[in-house]
């Protein structure tokens, strides 16, 4: 049961093949098997089977939807109301969310089942996972290797088949990377096509959910139920949401690939080189004509990211403060005290990093030359990707410039582990939505190709990755052990 | 561009953040490789462009000033670390 699709269960479920609880029992069951993987910080189980009994009674009464009575999992990014909501965090470690997130209320109104919330680099800060305060989530391709982050959980549990697919966020690769890493499919949505209420805010004009999947067709189901327009998110995007199935089969014949020169030059691992180049020539069989192309400002984005995001969260994140939720320190002797030692010893070193960063990033007499500059320069990235897709369809190239790493192996150096994310920051920055597809292995390791398209083309970048699934069967690889 | 151990803790202070002592060198350390890397942006002339703050360049949406939640007080203290009388307690400020 647990490696077939949104599709196929669906249809199960709809036959009587098994039901709901059923499928959420053998789900339960894997996802206690596998618990070493860490890939869950709390599993809702009572919650989880009640959701399963509503769903086969909506589902005998005729009136389900795709996703009713389907296993899902929400990353704990995400509030859910009366149940733990940390954000990979120990300052939220005692937090049951009074609300739920808009995301999650569309997946409740859908009927789907959520099996618990997924482990997270902490306030999703971090490329590898090691920052969650609930400990290191393995990759289950090699479990000495990370998951990848900031939704590392959610990749993992993904991969290894312990949630159909579950949800995760980007703020500068935090979906497509884990994705890469583990052999699965990630959409980071157009910035303001998913809504971030009750979506704990890292950067809050970069933060995106999307949907973290095996396949296309799965990714579309998902965002389908995502997407929207929601009054209660300042920055949700008031668009149509088009039917994300209805063009999965479209031909490529005539599709406009870009390649940048800039993404394939010095620091990408030569096997992973290898096997974009395969997969793109693939996507050339499908009738895609490639081009080269020069996106020249991209090199600036890792140094305009550590800037815009730091001091976004050094703001955002000025509001946990012991006062009117999560931790607050023992004997606290005045007020400045509560503040500093609630903070200080609720949050995490690469938290605490970013925090000073964006606070010094914005503090006076440094405000034009850092924050300022590089709002700049995001304009000129901006222009960078509008340009580029006027002349192609969409933009090909690496998630991530090596297969996954050594657990321990980068989280001593933050500047090198920053430096990884330099294929998918620059999305972020410019809002456009892009997608992670599994494009092989380099020795034994998933390899990820990254789909750039323009905005709100989510519906372009699933018919490709759609296709480019009907020829190839990378996504429906399982890691040894979880079979 | 490098930071100083004192540069940390005037930063840490702004921020209400504790830091441990052991680990003011470490950030010093981390926060000047930041800052080497930023130094970057200079290489791009950026005269006359406009600050992007947001990806979609909009403005803030504007709604009927009406209310529209409910009162929620209790369910939010509930979560609160210490609450008297409806009110949110901190140490004493004015003496």
């Amino acid at each position: 049961m647990h490696n077939k699709t949104i599709a196929e269960l669906a249809k199960g479920l709809r036959s009587g093949e098994f039901s709901s609880v059923e499928l959420t029992t053998a789900f339960l069951g894997r996802l206690k098997q596998h618990s070493s993987l860490n890939s869950y910080i709390t599993v809702t189980e009572d919650l989880a089977l009640q959701a399963a009994e509503a769903a086969d009674a909506r589902l005998a009464k005729g009136d389900a939807e795709l996703l009713t009575g389907i296993p899902v999992a929400q990353k704990d990014i995400f509030c859910t109301e009366g149940v733990k909501t940390t954000c990979g965090s120990k300052i939220l470690d005692n937090f049951i969310a009074p609300y739920n997130a808009t995301v999650v209320d569309k997946f409740n109104n859908a009927g789907a089942v959520m099996l618990g919330k997924l482990n997270m680099d902490e306030f999703a800060m971090g490329s590898s996972n090691e920052t969650s305060y609930y400990g290191v989530v393995r990759n289950p391709w090699d479990v000495n290797t990370v998951p990848g982050g900031s939704s590392g959980g959610t990749a993992a549990a993904v991969a290894a088949r312990l949630a159909v697919c579950a949800t995760g966020t980007d703020t500068g690769g935090s979906i497509r990377q884990p994705a890469a890493l583990c052999g699965i499919t990630g959409l980071k949505p157009t910035y303001g096509r998913v809504s971030r209420y009750g979506m704990i805010a890292y950067a809050s004009s970069l933060d995106q959910g999307g949907p973290m999947t095996r396949s296309a067709e799965d990714a579309a189901i998902m965002l389908q139920t995502m997407a929207g327009f929601d009054e209660k998110d300042s920055t949700s995007v008031d668009l149509p949401v088009p039917d994300y199935r209805a063009g999965l089969n479209n031909s490529l014949e005539g599709l406009k690939i870009g390649l940048p020169k800039e993404f394939f030059g010095e620091g990408l691992n030569s096997d992973v080189a290898t096997a974009l180049e395969a997969a793109i020539n693939e996507c050339r069989k499908l009738g895609a004509q490639v081009t080269e192309i020069s996106m020249p400002t991209l090199k600036l984005a890792i140094p305009a990211y550590y800037v815009i995001a730091p001091a976004e969260c050094s703001a955002n994140l000025s509001r946990f403060d012991g006062v009117r939720f999560g931790y607050r320190c023992e004997n606290p002797a005045d007020l400045t005290d509560l503040y500093t030692r609630s903070r200080g010893e609720g949050f995490g070193k690469e938290v605490k990093r970013r925090i000073l960063m964006g606070t010094y990033a914005l503090s006076a007499g440094y405000y034009d030359a850092y924050y300022i500059k590089a709002q700049k320069i995001r304009r000129l990235i901006s222009e960078d990707f509008k340009r580029a897709l006027s002349e192609v369809d969409v933009i090909m190239g690496p998630v991530t410039p090596s297969t996954a790493f050594g657990i321990g192996e980068k989280i001593g150096n933050p500047i090198e582990m920053y430096l990884s994310d330099i294929y998918t920051i620059a999305i972020n920055l410019a809002g456009v939505p892009a997608m992670s597809v599994p494009a092989g292995f380099a020795n034994g390791m998933p390899v990820g190709l990254q789909i750039i398209g323009n905005y709100f083309a989510e519906d372009r970048l699933l018919n490709i990755a759609h296709q480019y699934q009907q020829v190839t069967d990378w996504h429906q690889q399982t890691p040894k052990g979880f079979e | 561009m490098s930071l100083t151990a004192d540069d940390v803790k005037k930063i840490a202070h702004l921020a209400r953040l504790g830091i441990e002592e052991q680990d003011v060198a470490s950030y010093a350390k981390d926060l000047s490789g930041m800052l080497d890397l930023m130094t970057r942006m200079s290489d791009l002339d950026t005269d006359g462009v406009e600050p992007m703050a947001h990806p979609m360049d909009q403005v803030q949406r504007l709604r009927a000033d009406a209310v529209t939640e409910q009162d929620n007080r209790e369910k939010f203290q509930a979560i609160a670390p210490q609450v008297e009388a409806g009110l949110y307690l901190v140490p004493k400020v004015i003496e």
